[in-house]
């Protein structure tokens, strides 16, 4: 199925989630509310028609123009072959955004649909920000309930790759240096 | 004594079916595997619950490596950046380069020409001789085979020379560059290269008969860690870990790039030969197999080579500016399947780039193999699933 049958398929069924299609870029996507996330991705794993059952990545993206950060999702679907020795194929491709406000960037998570999405969700919390609710991983602290990190240390703050993040000039009495004494890199 | 028969094929799955009955009840303990652990293959730390032998949960904990490669990213410009995607992952980086040139030529509608593309070919599937050299080398390490290491990096060597004599590098090549490669082949390369190959096809019948069929390398490694095609797409596996599986997957294939579809090749799969599919065997014979498929991709490229005179590179390579807008886009990379998701802004440097290793996905799985095996098959598995801790990291 093309993205703009997925599409169309997907405004048909969820009339309601305001569901917006960008085919005419090079990535071409459909952006859902975070609250309607979880009965898409349902749909989207379980649909006889669709069987998303490949989540290739997750990626976050802090849009600050927009005051949004994105949680964008790309998947596979795959065909398995008529004859055993066959190669699959796949059947099609899809990518989801879905955008949060960047003052409660709270997003579903889908861990229980696709296992590959426990890392990547962590990951995602980890230096965007997108706090992912139900993860199975989560721990609880003073940021609140938010999947485990992954990549920087279990007491670091702030997400790195948020566009205002400030550069922490010491972390446990080990002194950092950024280059020309400059603790926000300059983006663009 | 007419009735002795010396059995030449023994069974080797006699002793699978681990006996339980007699075991005395042990108390839970915590281990704490790496980060400095041979088997772990760098800088991984994995916190183990056993009882007794048995591993009861596996924690994997990771982030020792992280460079911040993302983050430098957002501050360089595209050509800039390839130098970083080297280091990701260190054993294959002319893949890595390759997967960043094709996401920022797919964003900015670069065309690249016909002979880069097909040096880029040669490039990719040499290097991906030379990473699954060191991953079958390594795994032999880690079951106790230490002469098999000292074999592969003997190959890898010769490798490595073509490498240097192309663009200076023996690991952080840098050569594949957006719009092409930084510089023509040296003269005489494709003889060079046909030697080689000569040299090595024969050699890998030597492994096999060297390690894959090995009794005690066998035993240590079938039946071991098995994980069904469901489970492997589930978790987000590719490459060598998910055809060990059965699936007959590879994005050569599926979404053919630097006209992969001109080459004739096989996509070698795990069919559980030595015990049942999916096993770590399945895992680690899939990457023997890819090594003679890559020498036949290589081989019909060294003749595509020899007729297609031309440009190697793209003028505007390094002046490209981004559009406002995003891609998503995956090779298949030695470990499996490598994505860069690049988000432009209208400048010459990414709003945000993404990296999606393979290693990072695969390793992911851990806990669900693990768990419920013995503790000696914890290396076995790690090492079969082939991750390098600089791409988990980033």
């Amino acid at each position: 199925m093309t993205i703009e049958g997925i599409a169309n398929l997907l405004k048909e069924k969820f009339p309601d989630a305001g569901i917006e299609a960008r085919l005419e870029s090079r990535h071409p996507h459909v952006i859902v509310k975070p609250e309607h996330w979880l009965t898409v991705a349902e749909f989207l794993r379980n649909d006889p028609q669709l069987k998303f059952d490949w989540l290739r990545c997750i990626t976050g993206v802090d849009y600050i123009e927009d005051k949004q950060l994105a949680a964008i999702y790309d998947f596979h679907s795959t065909q398995r072959p008529a004859q055993s020795d066959g190669l699959w194929s796949a059947r099609g491709e899809l990518s989801v955004k879905v955008l949060a406000p960047r003052d409660n960037p709270m997003v579903p998570s889908v861990c229980h649909l696709w296992g590959a999405a426990d890392w990547h969700e962590r990951e995602t919390y980890d230096l965007v920000g997108i706090n992912f609710q139900n993860h199975p991983d989560s721990v609880d602290d003073l940021n609140g309930r938010h999947p485990r990190r992954i990549l920087c240390p279990d007491d670091w703050q702030g997400h790195p790759l948020q566009k205002d993040y400030e550069f922490p000039l010491e972390y446990h009495g080990i002194p950092a240096v950024t280059e020309f004494g400059q603790t926000r890199p300059l983006h663009g | 004594m007419a009735d002795t028969v010396l059995e030449s094929r023994p069974d080797l799955n006699l002793d699978v079916v681990r006996d339980e009955i007699g075991d005395v009840r042990t108390e839970e303990m915590l281990v704490n595997m790496g980060p400095q652990h041979p088997s772990t293959h760098g800088v991984l730390r994995i916190v183990l619950r056993t009882d007794g032998e048995m591993v009861l949960e596996a924690v994997p904990h990771i982030g020792y490596l992280h460079r911040c490669a993302e983050k430098i990213g957002e501050n360089v410009a595209p050509y800039q950046y390839i130098p970083y995607t080297d280091r990701m992952d260190y054993l294959a980086g002319m893949n890595n380069n390759l997967a960043f040139s094709l996401a920022i030529e797919a964003l900015t509608g670069l065309e690249v020409p016909k002979r880069a593309q097909v040096i880029r070919v040669i490039f990719a599937e040499m290097n991906r001789i030379a990473s699954h050299l060191v991953s079958m080398g390594a795994y032999g390490l880690d079951m106790g085979a230490f002469t098999p290491f000292l074999y592969a990096f003997r190959e890898r060597e010769r490798i490595l020379d073509l490498f240097e004599a192309s663009c200076g590098a023996r690991l952080t090549y840098s050569y594949i560059t957006i719009g092409g490669v930084t510089d023509d082949v040296p003269e005489r390369f494709i003889d060079v290269c046909r030697e080689y190959l000569d040299y090595f096809e024969p050699k890998i019948a030597e492994y096999n008969n060297l390690l894959s069929f090995n009794h005690i390398f066998v035993k240590r490694t079938a039946n071991v860690g098995i994980i069904s095609a469901e489970k492997a797409i589930n978790w987000g596996l590719s490459g060598p870990s998910l055809r060990g599986s059965g699936v007959k997957w590879d994005l050569r294939k599926v979404h053919p790039d630097c006209g992969y579809d001109e080459y004739d090749f096989d996509i070698p799969v795990g069919q559980g030969l030595k015990g049942q599919l999916g096993d770590c065997w399945d895992r680690y014979f899939v990457r023997i197999q890819e090594m003679q498929q890559s020498v036949r991709i290589v081989r019909q490229a060294l003749d595509k080579l020899a007729g297609t005179p031309g440009e190697y590179k793209h003028k505007s390579g390094k002046s490209v500016k981004l559009p406002k807008d995003e891609i998503y886009y995956e090779i298949e990379g030695a470990r499996g399947q490598l994505g860069f998701f690049i988000q432009g802004d209208g400048s010459q440097i990414p709003y945000r780039v993404k990296a999606r290793g393979p290693s990072y996905c695969n390793l992911s799985i851990t806990n669900e193999v693990v768990k419920d095996c013995l503790l000696a098959d914890v290396p076995a598995i790690i090492g079969s699933i082939d991750v390098v801790m600089g791409e988990v990291d980033r």
